[in-house]
């Protein structure tokens, strides 16, 4: 099961933030500061995943983000792993230019693609439907 | 795929450029102004340099956005905006809670985008049990009937987000209607929303399982898909309910391996790869265990590995490498220079999992390289997770295969240095007792400890080195016991050695305790010694409480040498000590003290009972516990094991008697450690009580048959052009996977012959017993691996061609064993079926039960009639379902020359029941006959105190039920009661009933994993000795008779030792631990209530003494 989804930047500054599980606000900032850290200490040659506390990390670093996600041991590794490129990919399909001032759109993008922690839609033109039709609406 | 990453890449650093302050224009179509604020809030948090200006900055925007968000002129479009601002700072870490009605209002209100970010930052904001969420179900009703099909899609996705349950029944209807929606997404966000229900309320979607089967076989792909989690969740739960959906699944994983989906349901041309992954899970815990259909699945499996893209992730290959060499250590042949590789990786994970491969294949011929490797790799770490699990295969593989005693001791001493304090007790404890228990040949037990003493002596001489407490421990230990065996030794040095830790700071009073005791025992091996009269001199002052009682123990033992040598004999540390439990040697003293007018000794039961029924103002249950540690036998009453009275807990007692402490702690046959902190240790306990039987490496009863021909010469022929440093890789590589090869084939099939092992333990259980239990736990060994799906799916891109082959095979022949061990496991649970049914088919004998009312009660009973006399007459029968349930005989209960009344006591598995029979042995009918019971102190009746027959016709019977609760604990206590009657005149007649504990101890049918973590959670405890007679031979005798008298549940016997698990109705749960030594069983209860434990030990007893 996939416990949260961030986006945070090499700075350590939160860009997105999804949890599946409730956790509180001040808990929240502290584990994604030591989330980051545990990516940083990473080189390019060392595999994707870090163990921590008693979950997983699975993290993809593009440019100067990172998308880390939190899983727990009855998730796959691999499947979180291309589940980010997947992710990265539908970014890349529906915004031209920057996403980070787009969050609600980057949000409703991940909850078409996860729910409750379970992987629900990777068919990339099933994922942005509704939201294309969103944009149509909004436009007329 | 790579140039797809690469494209994604180079696309990236504008699509992702937090920093390009130009963004604005540009962007697609209506995603420019609603982006404006949020960039400027973003972008001046972004330039901020302390958190404390963030601080500053986010209250400023707060502020502004309450004042925006709260004023009535505040357009919808605007309010979007604020909460995308919201959420924002919130995800910052500032709560802004003031936000959140809004969110629901604008979700309510909003428009399309407005109302879909009105949801989402409901579903952000809230939590589960928040209160406000109640005010969104209104807003869900309606947008669920909306015409507007975007609409109902926003309202399922927040439900299947977060929706309150108490709720669900107000939106169920309309979300099953959704699930024949013509429009898949409706349809597969209709099942995501039902999943939801599923998770948070399973039992209000019970009634259409219908509906997910349907959902099941919808012809969308996306449909099928989402019910495959609800599918995987029930499956989990309960996976024999679904084993006829098998074929389903298979038919459906074969059609998406096939390509059959829709082109857009590829990923880099691998079809649907993450629904193919789910399938692979539910197939996996269908086929668990079963090989029936399992072998439904092959087929496909086969498929799907043959089409799986080849993928390198070197962790990930590494991981399904160690999987599969645990079937087949011949597969790492192939791989051999690649771990090699893996070893010199700079990532610290990729090198744990290698040396986890290695540890895999460690045999005799190569243990010395690979523990090498561990070593090197521990002594760079840092996390104490790693250190634990390292240090443990480490010593476990050290010992298994150590080459010679020199080595071992110098790795032992590696791992006691670097794992210090933070490795498994465990390590310290069975290397203590290997060397104390020895092997079988004695020449060489005393080689290894000599070199142990020479090789501390020598770590000891360098001063100010510091060593962690467990290994200094040890240390001492050693040195106490086997020093003697240096011949030039001379006993002063080493008592100085000793000495002088005792006067470093960092050595903590529990070490401190283990000094003192070595030193104690050298000493006893001396004349005189200055240093022992300083040592002596200056701990009988010492502030430590502790440290000043052994220098007076000492001080004493000291001035008598014989009584010294007699208390501490050489080389005795696996000699059984007697301890005369019931203290007869005090015998005397009591007879003097009671001569003189003392008041006999009452055990503490009955000094608690009786002050209970003398101060009935006044409750004194809570500080039974006081009086429980004053009554234990043994001196301490931490929460540890019973069974670990390890090394290390000697200490934590007080050392009054330095016998007893010595039985504490030189006792080492008794160091096995059943229970740890982390509760019951099965596996440890596997591998610590039969370390030469139990190898991780099943390859025995896998590979028989299945040896794959593999020559070496692929590697051979490779070396023909190897740099230098391939050379020396390729030179690791032939001293690792030395006596793996198929050259090694004899090896593999019967390692345990060729590779003599080096310290092969003194077996004390009889040999049968060992094969029996070896053959089972190669069994368990295998299950992890043996159900081929489960390691399947997560493999199943990395292996390359020639693996497939390997793993279907495996996975053949695990099939097997899997077929082997269920056969074996029915025979287990056959015999215990029998043992159930004996004892449910053993009703418990009047004679045992009623022979209670012939012993003595506390209470004066000058009212019990005669009970035991006066059977029934035959035509006495209980009511059909009730004489199923094991009972008592029946029996009179008061009787005139009219009526007599009969009483049965029913014990089934929730309560105890009494049935009353009145017979009316007149012949005219009985008028008015009214019983009724006195309330008693300790037993409740339901539903009233009284039972009314209007009449009792002539020469018939009637009869009642009551149930009877104990309300207060007691051993045994009297319920009265008075029956009258009319005829003539009025009679009264009274009888009285004796209930004993046991009347309402029930088995409490619980596993030792839970009874492990029962007994932690509790904190009465009770501990006694009892003496055992002849005849009660082991403890299985004992405590299969006290599970026929009393009730009690016998969760494991494991040699000595044993657990049972009761509870007193309706569900007080009480523990027992037994285990016998030398005649006398130790008994140790724990449970949740205080008063139980004595009590029940009270019935043990009387159990005891009667059988």
């Amino acid at each position: 099961m996939i416990k949260f989804f961030l986006m945070v930047n090499k700075q350590g500054q939160t860009r997105l933030s999804r949890y599946y599980e409730h956790v509180e606000i001040h808990k929240r900032t502290m584990l994604e500061a030591e989330v980051i850290k545990n990516c940083l200490s990473r080189s390019k040659e060392q595999c994707s995943f870090i163990e921590y506390k008693d979950f997983k990390l699975v993290y993809r670093q593009y440019a100067a983000l990172f998308i880390v996600v939190g899983i727990n041991e009855t998730e796959n590794e691999m499947a979180v792993y291309e589940l980010i490129h997947n992710f990265v990919e539908v970014l890349d399909r529906y915004f031209s230019r920057v996403i980070m001032f787009n969050l609600d759109r980057v949000h409703i993008i991940l909850d078409e693609m996860v729910l409750n922690g379970c992987i629900v839609e990777t068919n990339k033109n099933r994922i942005l439907a509704p939201l294309f039709v969103l944009d149509k609406m909004a436009e007329s | 795929m790579s140039d797809v990453v690469e494209r994604t890449l180079s696309a990236l650093p504008g699509l992702l450029g937090q920093h390009d302050p130009g963004a604005g224009p540009g962007g697609g179509p209506g995603r420019v102004s609603a982006t404006s604020r949020l960039g400027g809030l973003i972008r001046s948090i972004t330039a901020l340099s302390s958190k404390h200006e963030e601080e500053k900055l986010i209250q400023q925007e707060q502020t502004n956005l309450k004042a925006t968000v709260s004023a009535p002129t505040t357009t919808l479009r605007l309010m979007k905006e604020c909460m995308v601002r919201l959420i924002y700072c919130e995800m910052l870490g500032y709560e802004s809670s003031f936000g959140y009605i809004h969110a629901i209002k604008l979700a309510q209100q909003g428009n399309l985008l407005e109302k879909r970010v009105g949801y989402l930052a409901v579903s952000l904001f809230l939590h589960e049990n928040h209160e406000l969420l109640l005010l969104l179900v209104n807003t869900v009703v309606k947008d669920l009937q909306s015409t507007n099909l975007v609409e109902v899609c926003m309202a399922l996705t927040v439900v299947s987000q977060i929706f309150p349950r108490e709720m669900i029944p107000a939106v169920l209807p309309l979300i099953e209607d959704k699930l024949q929606h013509s429009k898949e997404i409706i349809r597969r966000k209709a099942v995501q929303a039902l999943y939801k229900f599923y998770l948070i309320a399973p039992n209000q979607v019970q009634h259409i399982h219908d509906k997910f089967r349907k959902a099941l076989c919808d012809r969308d792909v996306g449909v099928m898909a989402a019910s495959l989690h609800i599918y995987l969740q029930m499956i989990k739960k309960n996976a024999s309910g679904y084993k006829d959906l098998t074929e389903s699944f298979v038919t459906i994983l074969k059609q998406v391996v096939g390509g059959k989906l829709p082109i857009d349901f590829n990923y880099h041309s691998v079809p649907a790869p993450w629904l193919q992954i789910q399938l692979l899970r539910i197939l996996g815990l269908l086929g668990k265990d079963d090989p029936r259909t399992s072998e439904l699945m092959y087929d496909v499996l086969d498929e799907s590995l043959r089409r799986a893209e080849i993928n390198h992730n070197i962790t990930y290959g590494l991981k399904a490498l160690t999987y599969v060499i645990q079937q087949d250590p011949n597969l790492a042949l192939q791989h051999q220079m690649t771990i090699i590789e893996c070893l010199d990786h700079p990532d610290p994970i990729i090198k744990r999992e290698t040396l986890e491969l290695l540890y895999r294949i460690t045999n005799g011929q190569n243990v010395t390289v690979i523990i090498q490797k561990m070593l090197d790799y521990l002594r760079q770490s840092k996390e104490e997770y790693t250190i634990i699990n390292l240090t443990g295969k480490i010593a476990e593989l050290a010992e298994k295969y150590a080459p010679d005693n020199e080595w071992f001791i110098q790795t032992m001493n590696a791992v006691f240095s670097v794992g210090g304090d933070v490795m498994h007790p465990d390590i310290p404890n069975n290397f203590l007792r290997l060397l104390a228990e020895g092997f079988d040949d004695e020449k060489e037990d005393e080689q290894l400890r000599l070199y142990a003493v020479q090789s501390y002596l020598s770590l000891l001489e360098e001063e100010d080195t510091f060593y962690p407490q467990k290994f200094l421990q040890v240390m001492s230990w050693v040195l106490g016991e086997y020093s003697y065996l240096v011949n030039d030794g001379d006993p002063e040095v080493i008592i100085t050695k000793l000495y002088r830790l005792l006067k470093q700071t960092f050595v903590t009073s529990e070490t401190k305790a283990w000094i003192m005791s070595a030193i104690t025992k050298i000493s006893s091996r001396m004349p005189c010694s200055k240093t022992v009269d300083k040592l002596m001199q200056e701990f009988s002052t010492s502030l430590d409480t502790c440290m000043r009682q052994y220098a007076f123990e000492l001080k004493h033992l000291c001035e008598n040498k014989e009584l010294m040598k007699n208390l501490l004999p050489l080389d005795a540390s696996c000699d059984e000590i007697m301890v005369d439990a019931s203290l007869s040697f005090l015998d005397g003293f009591v007879a003097e003290g009671l001569s003189c007018g003392a008041a006999p000794y009452k055990p503490h039961h009955q000094r608690q009972e009786e002050k209970l029924s003398q101060e009935k103002a006044l409750n004194f249950e809570p500080y039974g516990l006081s009086f429980t540690s004053s009554m234990s036998s043994s001196g301490f009453t931490g929460r540890q094991s019973p069974a670990g009275l390890s090394l290390g807990s000697d200490v934590s007692g007080n050392s009054a008697e330095i016998g007893q402490k010595e039985t504490n702690c030189l006792k080492l046959d008794s160091v096995r450690k059943l229970w740890g902190k982390e509760g019951y240790l099965p596996k440890k306990e596997t591998k610590t009580g039969k370390e030469d039987k139990t190898q991780p490496v099943p390859q025995d009863s896998i590979l028989m048959g299945h040896v794959v021909d593999l020559p070496l010469t692929q590697s051979e022929q490779q070396v023909v052009s190897l740099s230098e440093e391939d050379k020396e890789k390729q030179q690791l590589a032939s001293t690792l996977f030395v006596g793996l090869g198929s050259n090694n084939t004899i090896s593999l099939m019967g390692k345990a012959d060729t590779t003599p092992q080096k310290f092969k333990k003194k077996s004390k259980i009889s040999e049968t017993q060992n094969s029996k239990e070896t053959s089972s736990f190669q069994n368990i060994a295998t299950l992890p691996f043996s159900p081929l799906p489960d390691t399947a799916p997560n493999n199943k891109e990395n292996f390359q061609g020639n693996e497939h082959l390997g793993l279907r095979k495996v996975s053949l022949s695990s099939s097997e064993v899997l077929e082997a061990s269920v056969s074996f496991d029915t025979s287990q649970s056959l015999t215990e079926a029998v043992l159930d049914e004996k004892l449910s088919n053993c009703r418990l004998s009047a004679s045992s039960l009623f022979a209670d009312s012939n012993i003595e009660v506390f209470q004066p009973s000058q009212s019990v009639p005669d009970i035991v006399a006066n059977k029934a007459p035959l035509s006495l029968c209980l009511p059909g379902e009730l004489a199923d349930h094991p009972h008592s005989e029946i029996v009179e209960l008061c009787s005139s020359d009219i009526l007599t009344m009969y009483s049965c006591k029913v014990w089934t598995d929730d309560r105890l029941l009494l049935i009353l029979f009145i017979a009316n042995k007149s012949i005219s009918p009985l008028k008015t006959v009214t019983l009724v019971f006195e309330s008693a102190e300790h037993f409740k009746i339901f539903e009233s105190l009284s039972c009314h027959f209007p009449v009792i016709e002539a020469q018939s019977m009637e009869s009642c039920q009551k149930c009877v609760q104990l309300e207060k604990i007691c051993t045994e206590g009297i319920l009265s009661g008075s029956i009258s009657y009319h005829l003539d005149t009025d009679t009264h007649l009274e009888f009285s009933l004796t209930f004993s504990l046991s009347d309402f101890i029930r088995p409490m049918k619980i596993t030792t994993e839970d009874f492990g973590k029962l007994w932690l959670s509790f904190s009465n405890d009770v501990k006694q000795n009892l003496k055992m007679s002849p005849s009660q031979g082991s403890l299985s005798v004992v405590l299969n008779a006290l599970k026929e008298k009393l009730k009690l549940h016998i969760v494991e016997i494991i040699g000595n030792e044993g657990i049972v698990a009761c509870q007193l109705l309706p569900s007080v749960p009480c523990l027992l631990h037994c285990r016998t030594h030398a005649r006398t069983l130790a008994l140790w209860f724990r449970s949740s209530c205080s008063a139980l434990p004595d009590s029940l030990l009270y019935q043990c007893q009387k159990v005891m003494e009667e059988s």
